[in-house]
């Protein structure tokens, strides 16, 4: 049921915005704060939302006057960053990680005219919205491309923390593998960090002498990237096109875009048609995109993976969809069954085929 | 062991190598420095400006030359300003290098901010002929990059030079005993000058063994806390180079040992397998600290105290 | 050199008080400087950092909550620090703590009643202080330098948090995600000011303060800190060894961090969290150092910390400066306090030196 508001809202919010754009004429701008939990500068998670920010910013020049603060602790400092944007006048706030989930909740219902937006959480309230993006459609169809290049039939995934988030992606980039050969096995590796370059090196370079060669990460540096250019495998990027760091290794990348969200979600508020809503978008609201594939991928491994992309677009195929085992060989999802996103949104098990371990 | 299994640990050994040169790095650098007895906490600050000054060379395109000795100039231009506070103005050495920290990893992201994003080729590894090709070791040992071919020379000439040479001697005396050495007439700042800014330089080149080799790209704070790793290996080296680029190797070591524990699905939550680097440097220091005669000859007697020329 | 320093014969009693002083005014013209060399307006840049945070109730409240932490570690580790006990590791035992106040809310989520939470804060204490043993021990026992093993167990530490959350006591409503479950109002801390996050724990800080004073100044252990803290030699000619020393001053430090967990769980957070702390256990260093390890000097040094530090957010809400640039200013704010202090025990000349000094 979750999901169904989730949908209708995104379209109700994309149809007004396209359809409004620009009678919104007030005299003060807007105001709308973003809080990210790293530096804009770490090229990954917080840098793809301050991208967005700053789409918001090129749209809507004049009406909308944006403010961000970057490297929030998940603490106790969220809270009164938060509140201090609600207080100095900004009238759409959006707080873009997990941890900021019980501040966000706090001040939402102090300021119950301020509408806030959290990232990745459940708690939901009427002034209080939530987001996030389905990356694990992109990890399936790069798992699909992964599948088919794979020689040793050995996956890897860099990991950072064993969250559902994670754990989702590992196992839609192993069914995506293994929908097209059925031998491939992926071995994750946690980090424990998001962001630690030479930590996310030595994980790629671990995997790669057990013979992995393709690497998959959700951690946000392109140093494995890298680390599988110099030893020539393949890696697949992850929140931006990383191609840059690997002109030969990069195969995709899972790339981020919150622009459309962000811009939508703005002109909602723009024109007075703003609701609280639950968004869980894909491939079909270019949430989530695949990078523009390497050249020397094969041709007929390149149309298959985007054909996956397609069908998963078209809501044909969804990656989740049974029979589908976890490690122990017990069956989780029926045949022909599609998991629920309320059992996707809190999944802790790993699939068969993945070669890893996550605390209970 | 099969063919496969001895590349395996071949690439290991290769990768213990590359995880440890920055440790190494820096640790023999804040070695130096605290022989002369000064604690200078700031290595991190000092790790990224090096880092973020060596990259930015490179990707300006002057070459690998200028930009390995611009990380260590910028490390160094950092432990300066640690000097003319710590030193000249006699303020707290401890609190002095965190703000060093606090300063240099502000200052970096800010110098940074157009440099993210855009990559730069790796330092190229300059294979020895002959030896590279010996299994097992040769990797590791033979097939690197000049910074790494550096810090394996950096060990044995910094144990000569303290304990072997005039003038590491003098440093020692000046670490040992401010006041007698200032009585016999060695200028104690000046030496103490000198051994600050040899520490900044060699957390300068081990910020630029990062942002060049070992991750060849600039992103804020990627030194992600080996400064303070570093430190603590002095502690563990006893303030002996030998040690401390055992220490380095020990560390890094472990770590890569845990990334492919995991690859190999052992079943140990991931957490307890990332504890295990801390955990070794921890009991490896308890083994060899438990003669304590030998760790109280070790430590510099005026180690982070304030000298007083007027006294 | 033009500039020479030359030694009082006394510490000057009105520079005590004048150099902070003089160290912010020089803050205040070369932070505009900064300012307006980045295009930002000074005045308003240095108002928000300085000004701002506090000229609401509600600022001055979280200022409090922000340097309560600060200043509780603060005083702990300073007093270790006068004994020569180098112990880096009040974040880890923050996080203990942190993570036995947290664990004692959850055991005793089912029950209500006012001693729950005394008993989640002693909890923390006794946590803190036991993770501090470890070092005390290896340092007693094996002769294991502090420095050391207190900096690795705070690695140590954060993991363990993190499989805790990420595992065992994941909260069963939470989707899996990595938080505890949100503890009860039995187990929180009550609010000293409504419409705030201010607690009554904050009352701990100057109790603290005070209590270490009066070891300090009072007490034969206070005295045998001091003198160990100068010549570790001493000690053993006036018949006591630093064992003590070290023992003492862990635990006492240890158990303040562990205080100070417990009460960041339970108070402005209200449940366990991969990350409990932005640091506190290593700014705490800072504010110990800058408060001239003096008990009354750390509760000051604290609350100029906690401001510069909300200063740093506030400051890019209100003019959108950089992360990197608060933190760019922050460390020359220390900088010039940390100098400032040479005024204490040195008058600035700018003659020419008599004599060529070293």
């Amino acid at each position: 049921m979750m999901m169904m508001t989730r949908r209708a809202g995104l379209a109700a919010v994309l149809a007004l915005g396209l359809g409004a754009a620009g009678s919104a004429l007030a005299a003060e701008p807007l105001k709308v704060g973003f809080v990210y939990v790293g530096p804009i500068g770490d090229y990954g998670y917080s840098h793809q939302h301050n991208e967005g920010r700053l789409a918001v910013e090129k749209r809507f020049v004049g009406k909308v006057k944006t403010t961000y603060v970057e490297n929030v602790p998940e603490g106790a400092d969220a809270e009164r960053v938060i509140r201090q944007l609600a207080q100095t006048g900004h009238a759409l706030i959006f707080t873009t990680s997990f941890g900021f989930m019980n501040p966000t909740a706090k001040v939402a219902r102090q300021f119950p005219k301020v509408k806030f937006e959290h990232a990745t959480g459940y708690l939901r309230g009427p002034n209080l919205a939530t987001y996030m993006a389905r990356f694990y459609e992109g990890r399936y169809a790069s798992g699909v491309a992964a599948g088919r290049l794979t020689k040793s039939n050995k996956l890897g995934y860099i990991a950072s923390f064993p969250i559902p988030e994670v754990v989702r992606g590992a196992n839609a980039f192993t069914l995506g593998a293994r929908s097209v050969n059925p031998k491939a096995e992926v071995r994750v590796v946690w980090v424990n960090s998001w962001y630690d370059p030479g930590k996310e090196r030595e994980a790629a370079e671990a995997l790669i002498a057990q013979g992995v060669d393709v690497i998959a990460q959700h951690t946000d540096s392109a140093a494995p990237v890298q680390a599988a250019d110099e030893k020539g495998v393949w890696a697949i990027g992850q929140a931006s096109d990383m191609s840059r760091f690997g002109p030969r290794s990069h195969l995709t990348a899972i790339v981020d875009d919150w622009s459309g969200y962000y811009i939508a979600r703005v002109q909602a508020v723009l024109d007075g048609a703003w609701t609280s809503t639950d968004t869980w978008r894909g491939f079909d609201a270019g949430m989530v995109r695949l990078a523009p594939f390497n050249p020397a991928v094969p041709a007929a491994v390149k149309a298959e993976a985007l054909k996956v992309e397609d069908e998963i677009k078209s809501h044909k195929l969804h990656p989740f969809t049974g029979p589908i085992k976890d490690q122990s060989g017990k069956e989780r999802v029926a045949p022909g069954k599609v998991m629920a996103d309320a059992d996707l949104l809190r999944m802790n098990w790993f699939v068969q085929g993945v070669i890893g371990d996550m605390p209970k | 062991m099969s063919d496969a299994e001895l590349i395996t640990l071949s690439a290991i050994l290769a990768a213990m190598v590359r995880a440890a040169t920055p440790l190494a790095f820096a640790a023999l650098g804040e070695l130096v420095t605290e022989r002369a007895g000064v604690l200078n906490l700031g290595l991190e600050g000092m790790m990224l400006m090096g880092a973020v000054a060596a990259f930015g060379t490179a990707h300006a395109g002057w070459g690998y030359a200028p930009a390995i000795a611009a990380g260590a100039a910028a490390g160094a231009a950092m432990a300066a300003l640690f000097g003319l506070l710590a030193l000249t103005l006699r303020a707290n050495q401890v609190a002095c290098g965190l703000a060093l920290s606090i300063f240099g990893v502000g200052l970096s992201a800010f110098l940074g901010k157009s440099l993210i994003g855009s990559p730069v080729t790796a330092l190229p590894a300059l294979p020895v002929p002959g030896l590279a090709e010996i299994p097992v070791i040769g990797a590791a040992l033979f097939d690197q990059d000049i910074l790494v071919y550096a810090s394996f020379l950096a060990a044995p000439a910094l144990h000569w030079f303290l304990f072997k040479s005039r003038r590491g001697l003098i440093l020692r005396a000046v670490g040992e005993n401010h006041d007698a050495a200032h009585a016999i007439g060695y200028g104690v700042l000046r030496v103490r000058y000198a051994a600050v800014l040899f520490g900044g330089a060699m957390s300068g080149l081990a910020g630029a063994y990062l942002s060049l080799a070992y991750t060849p790209m600039w992103v804020e704070n990627m030194s992600s806390g080996r400064g303070w790793i570093a430190l603590a290996l002095v502690v563990f080296a006893t303030w002996r180079p030998s040690r401390a680029i055992l220490g380095a190797y020990l560390f890094g070591g472990v770590t890569i040992l845990q990334l492919h524990a995991q690859s190999w699905g052992i079943g140990v939550p991931s957490q307890a397998l990332a504890m295990l680097p801390y955990l070794a440097t921890v009991a490896v220091l308890v083994l060899i600290s438990r003669d304590e005669t030998k760790i109280k000859l070790n430590a510099p007697a005026c180690l982070g105290k304030v000298f007083h020329s007027g006294r | 050199m033009p500039l020479r320093l030359e030694a009082r014969a006394e510490p000057s009693r009105a520079m005590v008080f004048a150099a902070p002083v003089i160290a912010i005014a020089a803050t205040l013209c070369l932070g505009g400087i900064l300012f307006a060399a980045l295009g930002f307006d000074p005045f308003t840049a240095l108002a928000a950092f300085f000004i701002e945070p506090v000229s609401t109730v509600y600022g001055l409240s979280e200022l409090l909550l922000k340097a309560t932490p600060l200043a509780l570690i603060g005083v702990g580790l300073a007093l270790g620090f006068r004994g020569n006990v180098w112990n880096i590791g009040a974040e880890g035992q923050l996080i203990i703590g942190a993570v036995a106040g947290g664990g004692m809310a959850l055991a005793l989520y089912d029950v209500s009643g006012l001693w729950v939470m005394p008993c989640v804060l002693a909890a923390g204490v006794a946590g803190g202080a036991a993770y501090a043993a470890v070092p005390a021990l290896l340092r007693t026992r094996f002769h294991a330098n502090e420095i050391l093993t207190s900096l690795m167990l705070n690695y140590v530490a954060t993991l363990f948090l993190g499989w805790l959350v990420h595992g065992p006591w994941r909260s069963p409503e939470g989707y899996n995600f990595p938080e505890s479950r949100m503890f009860t109002d039995s187990a929180l801390l009550p609010l000293l000011v409504e419409g705030t996050r201010l607690h009554v724990g904050v009352l701990f800080a100057p109790l603290a303060a005070f209590a270490t004073w009066v070891i300090v100044s009072r007490s034969f252990l206070g005295f045998q800190i001091k003198v160990i803290g100068m010549t570790p030699a001493a000690g053993s000619f006036a018949g006591f060894g630093p064992r003590r020393v070290i023992w003492f001053t862990l635990m006492f430090g240890g158990g303040l961090a562990g205080l100070a967990g417990a009460m960041e769980v339970a108070g402005p957070i209200g449940q366990l969290v991969p990350i409990v702390s932005p640091g506190y256990g290593y700014t705490a260093i800072i504010a110990a150092f800058l408060g001239r390890l003096h008990p009354f000097g750390i509760l000051l040094s604290s609350l100029l910390l906690a401001l510069i530090y909300l200063g740093g957010d506030a400051a890019q809400i209100a003019l959108a400066v950089p992360f990197a640039v608060t933190q760019v200013f922050q460390g020359m704010v220390l900088f010039f306090l940390l100098a400032a202090d040479v005024l204490i025990r040195y008058r600035v000349r700018f003659d020419a030196p008599r004599s060529v000094a070293s």
